[in-house]
């Protein structure tokens, strides 16, 4: 079949992480929170009460917006999107229309090894909507409730240009989106909690220079199921167009488990949402001063951070992106190095063994029970040679399931070491003088010898000794041996 | 003690009969619950009364021991409140059917306010469905007969508000004034009635019908209570980002007396065109005569837009209307059509069925303005107009400080005399349209009677000079010295 021209532009919808809702005092901690918990008259939509903008959420948006190297209109003005819903107790939500506080910025990520770049149209805030509940199996459903608790939460809209190519690319700009608002802490970006949305709008052409049909795909509640939900509409609308059939404008739910897009019918018509200004809240300039403080406070961001550390640190770029994905991840390695300057070590800790534990408990590692001294205290004695890797990689476990301190569960595992090499000089050469065939073995070249040498020292140690230092003693002493028996030099 | 020995209390005469244990708040409560038993057949002023909380309340007052210098400002005062703005365990039916099980879960601000104060809430009073009227013909729950004329309106939309303080079924009362809710019943009734600068009180707890132009202000039947309720409701309130930040008002700000007659009044032309009824203009040129024999400068002005003022008004109000009448969905609060239907039949039901004809023509007419393809016709031209009449009002007083003008162009006219015909209603608010669309506070007090109907006369004022207004206001009401309205029991249908 002929080429075809895939375009992509992503919506995404990030929950900002203010202590109160956008417009009222409510909390917003409502995951796992008693239905219709936090809630008051203003963000229940009841006669007579009245919003108040958050200013904390909106220095989160412009934190966001500046952030993605956004034009910052500081004038807010606050427009009402009317539209009816159950969960939409006004019957309208407090958005932002032809003012949105961010304009016109990019975003760099690296897709598939490449540095990309996409443009973003526009950043701007709005209040989310409540949930619906629907009882029992049966669909429709018997009876339906709302829980207002999410309702009024701050929300930032980020919306891409067209400038996406590929479902991969669509992933790997979301993961970069993701890490930068973990990164500067204006959400946590959790798509399977909902605290992370995107709608994805879908183009598929037959020339370069024009765009295809518009398709809006929704429903996507994982990085993976975007991609995939992406490749699904690829595949589609090839196969579309390949057998020459139309393809019209409509949005489309994913359905996870029968892993395929569904035209969501009824909904086609273009709604009118009648936005105009909300004369509840006046129109409102932020601050210079306020800016200019956003500006200077806004921290490093995980690409300039992966090309410090490989250049620093010396890290090779996989290792380096591996640790700057999650910015705790980042701090706690720096924390680390700062107790060891061993970067290129600990580094490779940190991505296998960290990660692997934390992956296992279904933790990050700001929730983990390790802190950077706690694993440095083991690691300083893996870089002592006290204990063997080995060693080391159960006692980590250990102590990310009990937080217990490195050498607590070496003193509770049984574990102690010998480590003063004198005594065990004394302890090797008396195991060579025990055991000449094995020498002789080793010296004629049977490697195994040698681990059967440092068994029976650990056997004479009780286990005690560091197999590290042992083996190196007796490499030591063994060569001294071999220069002593081993082939002469000719006169 | 009986109602008529109370007909010229004042706010601080009632306070210093409380304090001389002359009589107590619960004898007065229980006075004025006997005023409303005797009239209310007639009048039908009040939705809901609680005189259940009313007396408990009142027996409170008593058992705290205030001292005499820290009186709170409205002790044991009794005050009847429009059912739009939210009082806690009350009813807040906005005259509407679609909020008739309503009941308001907390306090406005300025019910908090009063409260503080040391009011009696009797009850909340009978007003157009959402505050859209002018006649209170609008409610859900029939209509308030004017106390001076049980054949006529007393004007609308806080027609009960107006009549009960008119007919003494209460000393006072609050309302709120989107295009004249206030001034123009106050008017029709005899009384005084304030419409703040918009932002001076704030509207939380108010239910909205039109954001940028809702205020709330105090219905009373003389000035200086007026002066004592707007000093309690008044200031910046947290909850309100319209509520200006401004320090609420004192009598403090009201010009010395010998400052009075200094101040400079306008005659706006465009308020005195044929369409007035000529008692009305009579009658205030007698005014503006009087005070030019009393030595005021007075000035004629012009406020060209004058005329659009009615037409933006209707697109701005209705734009913002159609939008805060939204939620009266059936979802969440309020009347909801029962029965087995798809989300959006029960939307549609329950809307049809909930709310009145003017209220449903309303919400029409703003979801037009707003609708695309539409918004830059009708809206944005309507801010623009809007702008242009607020700039007529800074222009004018740029050379006067008072603006004098009608209240009305009509003497309370009877029921259904407009009803049938929407413009014929809109036009009774044509005079205290502008102002409010300017943001600017506006008083209406009685000047004289028609025969026994009341004229209305409007003062109104640069925003936030309400302290030249209400002295002005307060200096004219001494010098006309209109007799307060006391209306009897009608003698009963048969025995006409």
């Amino acid at each position: 079949m002929e080429k075809c021209y895939l375009t992509i532009g992503l919506e995404v919808h990030c929950q900002l992480l203010t202590k109160a809702k956008m417009f009222c005092r409510c909390g917003t901690d409502y995951i796992g929170k008693e239905p219709n918990s936090l809630v008051c008259p203003v963000c229940m939509g009841l006669p007579g009460s009245l919003p108040v903008m958050n200013r904390k959420a909106m220095e989160l948006a412009i934190r966001t917006a500046m952030t993605l190297h956004c034009e910052i209109l500081p004038r807010v003005i606050f427009h009402r999107k009317n539209y009816f819903y159950p969960d939409l107790p006004k019957g309208y939500q407090i958005s932002q229309f032809d003012f949105p506080i961010g304009i016109n910025g990019t975003l760099e990520f690296m897709g598939q090894g490449e540095k990309k770049k996409v443009r973003i149209k526009r950043v701007h805030v709005e209040e989310d909507a409540g949930k619906l509940v629907h009882e029992g199996l049966n669909i429709p459903s018997e009876c339906s409730g709302v829980d207002f608790n999410r309702c009024g939460i701050p929300l930032v809209e980020i919306v891409t240009e067209p400038d996406l190519h590929s479902p991969e690319d669509a992933r790997d700009y979301l993961t970069m989106l993701r890490s930068i608002v973990r990164y500067i802490g204006v959400s946590d970006g959790n798509m399977e909690e909902g605290s992370l949305r995107c709608d994805a709008n879908i183009s598929l052409s037959l020339t370069e220079k024009t765009m295809g049909v518009k398709v809006e795909v929704k429903n996507m509640n994982s990085f993976r199921s975007v991609y995939h939900a992406l490749e699904f509409e690829l595949s589609r609308q090839q196969k579309c167009l390949a057998e020459g059939k139309k393809l019209f404008p409509e949005t489309r739910h994913w359905d996870e488990t029968r892993g395929v897009t569904v035209s969501s019918r009824g909904k086609e018509e273009a709604q009118d949402y009648r936005y105009f200004p909300d004369p509840d809240l006046l129109p409102h300039t932020i601050e210079q001063v306020i800016l200019n403080d956003i500006q200077s406070n806004l921290p490093e961001l995980p690409l300039e951070k992966k090309e410090r550390f490989m250049f620093d640190y010396e890290l090779t770029e996989t290792e380096a992106n591996v640790l700057v994905q999650d910015c705790s991840l980042a701090n706690f390695f720096e924390s680390c190095i700062k107790e060891l300057n061993k970067p290129k070590f600990i580094a490779n800790w940190v991505i296998t063994e960290v990660l692997k534990n934390l992956n296992d408990l279904r933790q990050d590692i700001q929730h983990s029970k390790i802190t950077p001294a706690a694993l440095m205290d083991l690691l300083k004695m893996v870089d002592r040679k006290e204990i063997s890797g080995t060693i080391a990689k159960s006692v980590l476990e250990d102590m990310f399931q009990s937080g217990a301190k490195a050498k607590d569960v070496i003193a509770k595992k049984g574990i102690s070491f010998m480590s003063n090499e004198k005594e065990l000089e004394k302890i090797v050469h008396q195991i060579i003088e025990q055991n000449p065939q094995s020498i002789a073995d080793y010296l004629s070249g049977k490697e195994k010898a040698l681990h059967f040498l440092i068994g029976q020292v650990m056997k004479v140690t009780r286990g005690q000794a560091s197999p590290e230092i042992v083996k190196n003693i007796l490499n030591k002493e063994l060569s001294a041996e071999r220069s002593l028996c081993g082939p002469r030099e000719p006169f | 003690m009986n109602i008529a020995d109370l007909r010229h209390y004042s706010i601080e005469e009632y306070k210093k009969a409380y304090r001389s244990k002359e009589f107590t708040p619960t004898a007065v409560t229980r006075v004025f619950f006997d005023r409303i038993r005797e009239l209310e057949g007639d009048i039908h002023a009040f939705l809901a009364i609680d005189e259940e909380g009313a007396m408990k309340r009142a027996r409170e007052l008593e058992e705290k021991k205030i001292s005499d210098t820290d009186f709170p400002p409205l002790y044991g005062i009794p005050i009847a409140v429009k059912d739009n703005i939210c009082v806690k365990g009350l009813q807040a039916t906005c005259g509407s059917r679609i909020l008739r099980n309503f009941v308001a879960p907390y306090d406005a601000t300025v019910v908090e306010k009063l409260k503080k104060a040391g009011v009696i809430i009797l009850g909340k009073t009978n007003m157009d469905e959402f505050a859209m009227g002018s006649s209170t013909e609008n409610s859900g729950y029939g209509p308030t007969r004017n106390p001076l004329d049980r054949e006529r309106v007393p004007g609308g939309s806080s027609g009960g508000s107006a009549a009960c303080v008119a007919a003494l079924e209460a000393p006072l009362s609050l309302g709120s004034d989107t295009g004249g809710s206030v001034r123009q019943p106050a008017a029709f009734c005899g009384i005084v009635g304030l419409r703040p600068t918009y932002g001076r009180v704030s509207r939380y707890g108010l239910v909205s019908f039109a954001s940028s132009l809702d205020q709330i202000g105090p219905l009373t039947r003389t000035v200086d209570d007026c002066i004592t309720l707007f000093e309690v409701i008044s200031g910046q309130d947290e909850r309100d980002s319209t509520c200006a930040p401004y320090p609420p008002f004192s009598r403090n700000d009201i010009p010395k007396d010998e400052e009075i007659p200094k101040i400079r009044i306008g005659i706006p032309n465009e308020y005195f065109t044929p369409g007035v009824d000529p008692a009305i203009s009579g009658r205030i040129r007698e005014v503006i005569d009087l005070l030019v024999n009393k030595g005021f400068p007075v000035i004629n002005v012009s406020l060209p837009h004058t005329d659009f003022g009615l037409e933006s008004y209707y697109i701005v109000a209705l734009a913002e209307a159609s939008s805060n009448l939204a939620r009266y969905d059936g979802v969440l609060y309020g009347f909801r059509k029962e029965g087995s239907f798809t989300l959006q039949e029960m939307y549609t039901r329950t809307r049809t069925e909930g709310f009145g004809k003017e209220v449903l023509r309303r919400i029409v007419l703003g979801t037009y303005s707003l609708s695309s393809g539409y918004y830059d016709e009708y809206y944005l031209k309507g801010m623009k107009v809007r702008t242009l009449v607020r700039k007529d009002f800074e222009a004018s007083f740029q050379n006067c400080d008072l603006l004098l003008t009608p209240v009305t162009p009509c003497l309370p006219f009877r029921f259904g005399e407009r009803s049938r015909d929407p413009y014929q209603m809109y036009l009774a608010d044509v005079f205290t349209i502008p102002s409010a669309m300017a943001g600017i506070p506006g008083i209406s007090l009685n000047c004289g009677y028609q025969d026994h109907l009341p004229i209305g006369l409007q003062i109104l004022s640069a925003p936030f000079a309400e302290g030249k207004l209400l002295g002005f206001a307060r200096y004219l009401e001494k010098l006309l010295s209109i007799p307060l309205p006391f209306p009897e029991k009608m003698p009963r249908k048969e025995s006409l």
